[in-house]
């Protein structure tokens, strides 16, 4: 007797994926060391010297995250040539948006035409934009989606502390967004991600959002900087050196270098741990735009495009790190 | 193999030297990294981990800050030793 069950269809996809179109927005205001060395009792000087931030950009109060998410999120699907009916996923990578219910994503996938995509949001921090990009290339080459709409937006402003100097002086506001698709040719190397919640102390809020209602007491950031250096180069360089390898392609290969914007000093010691030949060109908008957590690497990426600095198909290498602590490395063909 | 003390201070000041640009023989074991030698958190933490490698010992991030003078790291980076 034959069983009566049919069999079920299981969706499959492309053979590839790749990056189709890129967008980005920075905070409006122009923040100076200036502005911020004061109630740190610091100085401009010492503000560059250790960390390479010479402006951070935040946004106003009249701006939010989801703000920020929209704007980048119609500057990729410009990019892309793409409309938002095209998308069928809406991924919003944040750790500042202040409700926990509904979803962020959702509400940005309905301002920008993307009704009825699967809509949800992600808790990465500045690993992020990585994880996004993991799992919209798992998602597309599965057949779960045709396009997938990655955002990457933080409004850290929201959560500094003046007088904090671990981490508060670093932190600036702004949005990445890259639409995820198929493509003839492999776009999109191999994700090497993981997490290591032993170290979840590391970097963190100061108090649980409960803590906040009982005791009436804003959340702010902090990080125990040193010991995040650390484990960023010696424990991360390992982690993007197997994400080239599981791409098939060396140091040698890259064009591009565009870690998290966390320091000037960890990208540095990043390149000297990696061997990086002198021709690969280096993310370094941190400069100008700050540590904008889940969204510096897209914002990096989108200034190297827009400035002429590498052509679109240029393989870059992207590794985002931070509070978790989690981590995800891939290499990836640029639009 | 265990390294001497005077190995230890060797090899730490060849780190220090490469770190800050400061010549070997400025890195004597009374000089405070803080002060005399102007490091900070972060070239400590780069000092430290270029120590570990070379002399195959461990130094938990929460000892660094007891490691004011480059003899205090010296002396650690020798009792560490397996």
């Amino acid at each position: 007797m034959t069983d009566p069950r049919p069999t079920l269809t299981q969706a499959s996809g492309p053979a590839h994926s790749r990056i189709l179109g890129i967008g980005g927005v920075r905070g409006e205001i122009v923040v100076t060391n200036d502005d911020v060395a004061g109630p740190i009792d610091s100085s401009d000087e010492w503000i560059r010297k250790r960390t390479g931030i010479i402006t951070r950009r935040r946004s106003g109060p009249g701006t939010d995250v989801l703000d920020l998410s929209e704007a980048a999120a119609r500057a990729a699907l410009d990019d892309a040539g793409l409309t938002g009916a095209d998308i069928d996923v809406v991924i919003l990578s944040t750790i500042t948006y202040f409700s926990q219910t509904p979803a962020g994503a959702a509400i940005v996938a309905d301002r920008i035409g993307a009704t009825p995509a699967a809509a949800y949001d992600i808790s990465a921090a500045c690993a992020g934009y990585c994880y996004g990009i993991g799992q919209a290339d798992a998602l597309v080459r599965s057949g779960a989606a045709r396009n997938v709409l990655v955002i990457a937006a933080e409004k850290l402003s929201d959560f500094i502390d003046p007088t904090d100097r671990s981490i508060s002086f670093l932190l600036g506001d702004g949005a990445g967004a890259v639409v995820i698709g198929p493509s003839e040719t492999p776009g999109i190397g191999p994700t090497i991600w993981g997490s290591d919640g032993s170290q979840a102390r590391l970097i963190s809020q100061t108090h649980t959002w409960r803590e906040a209602v009982d005791n009436g007491t804003w959340p702010t950031l902090r990080q125990e900087g040193a010991s995040v250096f650390k484990w960023a180069v010696w424990q991360m360089a390992p982690i993007a050196e197997k994400a080239m390898a599981a791409a098939g392609v060396t140091a040698q290969d890259i064009d591009a270098f565009i870690p998290h914007q966390a320091n000037m000093r960890i990208i540095d010691q990043m390149i000297k741990q990696l061997k990086l030949p002198t021709s690969v060109v280096i993310g370094r908008d941190i400069a100008e735009t700050g540590n904008t957590s889940a969204a510096s690497i897209p914002l990096a990426t989108e200034r190297l495009l827009r400035e002429g600095q590498v052509s679109s198909g240029a393989l870059a290498l992207q590794i985002g790190f931070g509070a978790g602590l989690v981590y995800a490395a891939q290499v990836v063909v640029l639009p | 193999m265990a390294y001497s003390e005077q190995e230890i201070l060797a090899g730490l000041a060849e780190i220090v030297s490469e770190e800050t640009g400061l010549p070997t023989d400025s890195v004597s074991p009374e000089k405070s990294f803080t002060d005399d030698l102007d490091i900070d958190s972060l070239s400590m933490m780069t000092i430290v981990t270029l120590a570990e490698e070379k002399f195959s010992v461990r130094i938990p991030d929460e000892e660094v800050k007891n490691l004011t003078t480059v003899g205090d790291a010296v002396s650690f980076i020798a009792g560490a030793q397996g």
